[in-house]
């Protein structure tokens, strides 16, 4: 095979004239960073609430929790991702489906919504795991102390939880920045999909990817870096058991 | 005046009957030992006072108020009886001076300065005032139960109940914790105490009670008890208990 290198080419200019080959790949990472943030932010908040009503006591309650974890996270993302973007408008009333489709962004939103709702499923089940890893009596002297249900949760059950699940959390967030990728599926022109146009224009296709690449790691990175100074931040001092009790139910 | 008023209670853990028709009475200033085999349901006996174990059958009054009836208000009756447990279970995120304060401010409504101020008098109370910015994970456990026994008292609580206060600690700690809870006695506070520790119960307590298959089985003053037990089953457990 005779490949041609041409590092040069980032500072070309790309044929849809947004700009060079190099800014069009930052704008998709700027696609792909506002896709991962909002996707992780939903499912954080959805995956707390799911994995906290996974450990109440009403097992209604708990059973609707799960069928949505089983339902959420068993489902390939790239089939929730076309049901979101293909079927769902078509399931709501004529006018508000058209409204839907016909959304600025329809293609950010829908991936959003579809990531948020996939990672949520997996946030949820870490949460609960990190509930469940707590010794009995914490809700026990909680309870005893005149705390209500809600406040043992927040207070004394949540905080440290979430402490514990720190580690699986860190690699639920870099998997939401990749899974996002899968987006250009439905048109979001993230970071993967600028990667493959500039290969399409330019036949490129090593510099492209080879930059993609280098810009996941980065983003990744800066993910762990910050992930590393949470845990420390947060770290609770002479503390060790409850860690230990995570670890092994992994 | 009876304090804790146990009618005829009985509760099921599914098919298993872990309380058969247990009654007895705690009065304003007594101190009453819990004790009996393992698996006997002292455990059992003593959460159903601050309604942490439904009951299936009877009726428990704690300062008049019927602890399992539906219209009783549960968070407000429970910050008013103090607990402690084996394990401490303190809140191993809070330091030691948020322990104490959490529970003033969320459930009684206490302000900060006023919660950290009663918690820290409490702390100095058992002799550990040095140690308020620590965490529970950086106390010994000797330690980590009395700050736990400052907690319950906090909230002034109307009566206390120990569920095996020292059974988790080194022998080395146990007399810290036995002091503290000793003083409380002779001060006056209304406890309820499962506990193997005769030397407590011969010091401290008015009354014993023996527990065995999920029956009460002596209700006796302590001298009685300790003398002259009624039932085969005390005597074998006393004569246990004490070689040990
Ligand atoms: N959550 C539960 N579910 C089912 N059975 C239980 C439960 N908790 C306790 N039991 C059973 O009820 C009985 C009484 O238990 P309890 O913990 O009150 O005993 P105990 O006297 O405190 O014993 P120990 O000295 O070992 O602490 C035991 O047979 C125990 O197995
Ligand atoms: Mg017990």
């Amino acid at each position: 095979m005779k490949y041609n290198w041409n590092w040069g080419i980032f500072w070309e200019l790309s044929p849809d004239a947004t700009g060079t080959y190099l800014a069009t790949l930052f704008q998709g990472l700027r696609w792909t960073i506002a896709t991962g943030l909002s996707a992780w932010l939903m499912a954080l908040v959805l995956g707390s609430l799911i994995g906290t009503l996974r450990t109440v006591r009403n097992p209604t309650v708990v059973r609707l929790g799960d069928a949505y974890v089983e339902l959420f996270r068993n489902m390939p993302i790239l089939v929730q991702m076309f049901l979101w973007f293909f079927v769902v408008p078509e399931l709501l009333p004529t006018g508000l489906g058209t409204w839907v489709k016909q959304l600025p962004n329809s293609s950010f939103w829908t991936a959003v919504f579809a990531l948020g709702f996939f990672t949520s499923a997996r946030v949820a089940e870490q949460v609960k795991a990190g509930i469940r890893a707590q010794p009995r009596g914490q809700t026990m002297a909680a309870t005893a102390l005149g705390m209500t249900t809600a406040q043992t949760y927040r207070h004394v059950l949540l905080p440290m939880a979430f402490r514990l699940i720190l580690p699986p959390l860190t690699s639920e967030f870099m998997n939401v920045m990749k899974n996002s990728a899968v987006a250009l599926t439905i048109g979001l022109m993230e970071l993967t999909a600028r990667a493959r146009a500039m290969q399409e224009f330019s036949f490129q296709v090593f510099e492209a990817f080879t930059a993609a690449t280098l810009l996941y790691l980065a983003l990744n990175l800066a993910i762990v870096l910050f992930m590393r100074r949470l845990e420390r931040f947060v770290a609770v001092p002479g503390f060790t058991a409850a860690r230990d009790a995570v670890a092994a139910a992994h | 005046m009876p304090m804790i008023e146990i009618h005829k209670i009985s509760k099921w853990y599914g098919s298993f009957q872990a309380l058969k028709e247990c009654s007895t009475k705690v009065n304003k200033g007594e101190v009453v030992v819990v004790c009996g085999p393992s698996g006997s349901g002292k455990s059992t006996l003593i959460k159903t006072v601050n309604a942490l174990e439904p009951i299936q059958q009877g009726e428990i009054l704690v300062d008049g108020y019927s602890v399992h009836d539906s219209r009783t208000n549960l968070p407000k009756l429970r910050s008013r009886i103090g607990m402690v447990f084996q394990n401490f279970e303190l809140f191993p995120h809070l330091s030691i001076t948020r322990n104490l304060a959490i529970a003033q401010m969320k459930v009684l409504g206490r302000n900060k300065d006023e919660a950290v101020e009663r918690g820290l008098k409490l702390l100095d109370r058992v002799g550990l005032s040095a140690h308020k910015d620590k965490y529970p994970g950086q106390l010994s456990g000797g330690q980590q139960q009395r700050v736990a026994i400052a907690r319950a008292l906090a909230m002034d609580p109307i009566a206390m109940l120990f569920d095996e206060p020292t059974s988790a600690l080194d022998p080395e700690m146990i007399n810290e914790v036995l002091d503290v809870m000793v003083e409380l006695a002779q001060e006056g506070m209304t406890m309820m105490v499962v506990t193997h520790e005769m030397g407590f119960a011969r010091r401290v307590a008015d009354r014993v009670i023996f527990m065995d298959a999920g029956e009460i089985v002596e209700d006796d003053s302590k001298e009685q008890f300790f003398s002259q037990p009624k039932s085969e089953r005390a005597r074998e457990f006393l004569s246990k208990i004490l070689l040990h």
